[in-house]
C-alpha cells in the first residue's frame, strides 16, 4: 500500500533554524496520526511541509503521490489545512466566506453550507460578518471551509482549541468519518487524552525529529500517548 | 480562467462595501485634499485652472495607495494567503482578479474627483473620448503596478509605509502621461494628446503582463 505522506531525512530551514532537522516518517490511508511533542518542536512545520507550503531543504517527501520538492503546488488542492490562523475574511458573512473559499475550491455554494450545518454553526449565525463571532463559533466555521474542499489529507494543528465539549465531540466525530472513507489525518494536539481517543496512531516529535516510533499494533493507544 | 477572476474581483468588491473603507475613507480623504488645495490656491488668481489636471492625478495615486494597501492587507490577515495558495485558483487569475476590482474602485473614485474639480474648481471637461481612455489606461497602470508592488510588499511589517515609496516613484510616467492628456482633453494645452495614452497603454500592458508572470513567486514568498 502505498503512503500518502512519506518523509525521508526530510529538512526544512525557517531561516537560519532547523525546523525539521531530518524526519523519517509514512502515513497509510486512513490512518488518524496525532504528532504530539512540546511547542517549537515542530509539528507545525511538519504540517505546512505536507501541505506544500513550506519547502523541503533536504530530503526527501512525497505527499499523495506528489515529490514536494518538484511540484508542492500540485498537492496543495488536495490536502485541508487547519491551522492557528481562522482563512476568514473578517468582512465578509460567514456565507459569503464559505461560498468563496468552496468555490475557489472547486467545490460548490451547496458544499459550503452542507459543511456549516455539519460543524453545528447555527443559521442565525450565518448572516453576520465574521468579526462578530467569537473565537470558538469562527474556528466551526474554518473548520467548515475546510471540509467543504473534500480534501484527501487533513492536516490539523490543535483542531480542538477553542472550541466547547460540543464542537470537540463534531470534529473527533468528522476525523472518524473522513478516516472511514479513506482520507488521512494528521493532527497535532497538547490534549492527549481527548486526542488519544481519537488517533489511530501517535509519533512524538522533539527538536524537529521524530523520537518515538508509532506504538505497537496492541498497545492502547490512549496509555501511549499519555505522558 | 474567467470564472476565477470574477470570483476573486466580486470577492474584493464585497470586502470593499461590506467594510465601507473607500467610501467611508478614502473618498472624504481624496475631497478634502481637493478642497484643502482650493484654499491653499485660490481659484480666483488662476492658478488652480493651469495645475488642475496634474492635482487630480496626485490625488488618484495617493488615494490608490490606500486602496492597494487595503486590497493586500486584508490578504496578509489571518493566514489568508496560505489559504488561496492551497485552492485551485491560479496566479494569474488572481493577480487579474484583484487588478479588476482596484480598477473598478478607482474608476468610482475619479469619476466623484471628477465632481469635485468641478464644483471646488469650476473646471469644464470637454474632450471626453480621449479623457475617458487615458482616465482607463492610467488606472490600468496603476492597479497592475500597484497589485504587482502590494502582493510584494503583503507580509512585510513595514508594508504600510513601504508601499508608498516603492510605488509612487514608480508611477511618476503615469502621472505625466495622464496629466498632458488631460491638460490636452481640456483644452488647457494643444498637442497630441493620443500619444501620451498610448505611453499609458504601453505602460499598463507591460505591468499587467509582468504582474501575470510574477504574481505566482510573488505569492510564495509573502
Amino acid at each position: 500500500m502505498e503512503s500518502v505522506v512519506h518523509l525521508r531525512s526530510a529538512v526544512a530551514v525557517l531561516g537560519r533554524f532547523p525546523a525539521l532537522a531530518g524526519v523519517d516518517l509514512d502515513v497509510d490511508p486512513g490512518e488518524i496520526l496525532l504528532l504530539r511533542g512540546p511547542n517549537g518542536a515542530g509539528k507545525t512545520t511538519m504540517l505546512r511541509l505536507c501541505a506544500g507550503l513550506t519547502p523541503l531543504s533536504s530530503g526527501e517527501a512525497v505527499v499523495l503521490g506528489v515529490d514536494l520538492a518538484r511540484q508542492a503546488h500540485a498537492v496543495r488542492r488536495r490536502v485541508g489545512l487547519l491551522g492557528h490562523a481562522t482563512y476568514l475574511y473578517d468582512d465578509l458573512t460567514v456565507t459569503e466566506n464559505l461560498d468563496f473559499w468552496a468555490r475557489a475550491s472547486g467545490a460548490t455554494t451547496a458544499d459550503g453550507r452542507a459543511a456549516l450545518d455539519r460543524l453545528g454553526v447555527a443559521h442565525r449565525l450565518w448572516s453576520l460578518p465574521v468579526h462578530a463571532l467569537s473565537a470558538g463559533q469562527r474556528r466551526r466555521v474554518s473548520f467548515a471551509a475546510m471540509v467543504a474542499r473534500r480534501p484527501e489529507l487533513w492536516l490539523l494543528d490543535e483542531p480542538h482549541a477553542g472550541l466547547d465539549a460540543a464542537g470537540r465531540d463534531i470534529i473527533d466525530g468528522l476525523m472518524r468519518e473522513a478516516s472511514s472513507v479513506g482520507a488521512t489525518v494528521l493532527f497535532a494536539s497538547h490534549e492527549l487524552d481527548r486526542a488519544g481517543d481519537v488517533a489511530t496512531r501517535a509519533v512524538e516529535i522533539v527538536g524537529g525529529t521524530i523520537t518515538s516510533p508509532a506504538p505497537p499494533a496492541d498497545a492502547p493507544l490512549a496509555a501511549a500517548v499519555t505522558p | 480562467m474567467i470564472r476565477d477572476v470574477a470570483l476573486v474581483a466580486g470577492k474584493d468588491l464585497r470586502l470593499e462595501m461590506r467594510s465601507r473603507v473607500g467610501i467611508g475613507q478614502v473618498v472624504p480623504f481624496a475631497l478634502l485634499v481637493l478642497l484643502l488645495f482650493a484654499f491653499a490656491l485660490d481659484p480666483e488668481r488662476g492658478v488652480l485652472d493651469r495645475v488642475t489636471s496634474g492635482l487630480f492625478w496626485m490625488v488618484v495615486l495617493f488615494c490608490s495607495v490606500l486602496f492597494i494597501q487595503r486590497s493586500f492587507g486584508v490578504e496578509a490577515e489571518d493566514g489568508i494567503i496560505d489559504a488561496l495558495r492551497l485552492t485551485g485558483l491560479s496566479a494569474p487569475s488572481i493577480y487579474i482578479g484583484k487588478v479588476a476590482a482596484l480598477v473598478v474602485e478607482l474608476l468610482a473614485l475619479e469619476v466623484v474627483l471628477a465632481v469635485g474639480v468641478a464644483i471646488f474648481y469650476g473646471t469644464t471637461f470637454g474632450g471626453f473620448p480621449l479623457l475617458l481612455t487615458a482616465a482607463v489606461a492610467a488606472t490600468l497602470g496603476i492597479a497592475g503596478s500597484g497589485s504587482v508592488y502590494g502582493a510584494l510588499s503583503a507580509r512585510l511589517r513595514t508594508r504600510d509605509t513601504l508601499l508608498p515609496l516603492l510605488l509612487l516613484p514608480l508611477l511618476a510616467p503615469v502621472l505625466i502621461a495622464a496629466t498632458r492628456a488631460f491638460e490636452v482633453g481640456m483644452g488647457r494645452e494643444a498637442g497630441q494628446g493620443w500619444s501620451w495614452v498610448a505611453l499609458l497603454g504601453i505602460f499598463a500592458l507591460i505591468y499587467l503582463s509582468l504582474g501575470a508572470l510574477l504574481f505566482r513567486p510573488l505569492m510564495e514568498d509573502a
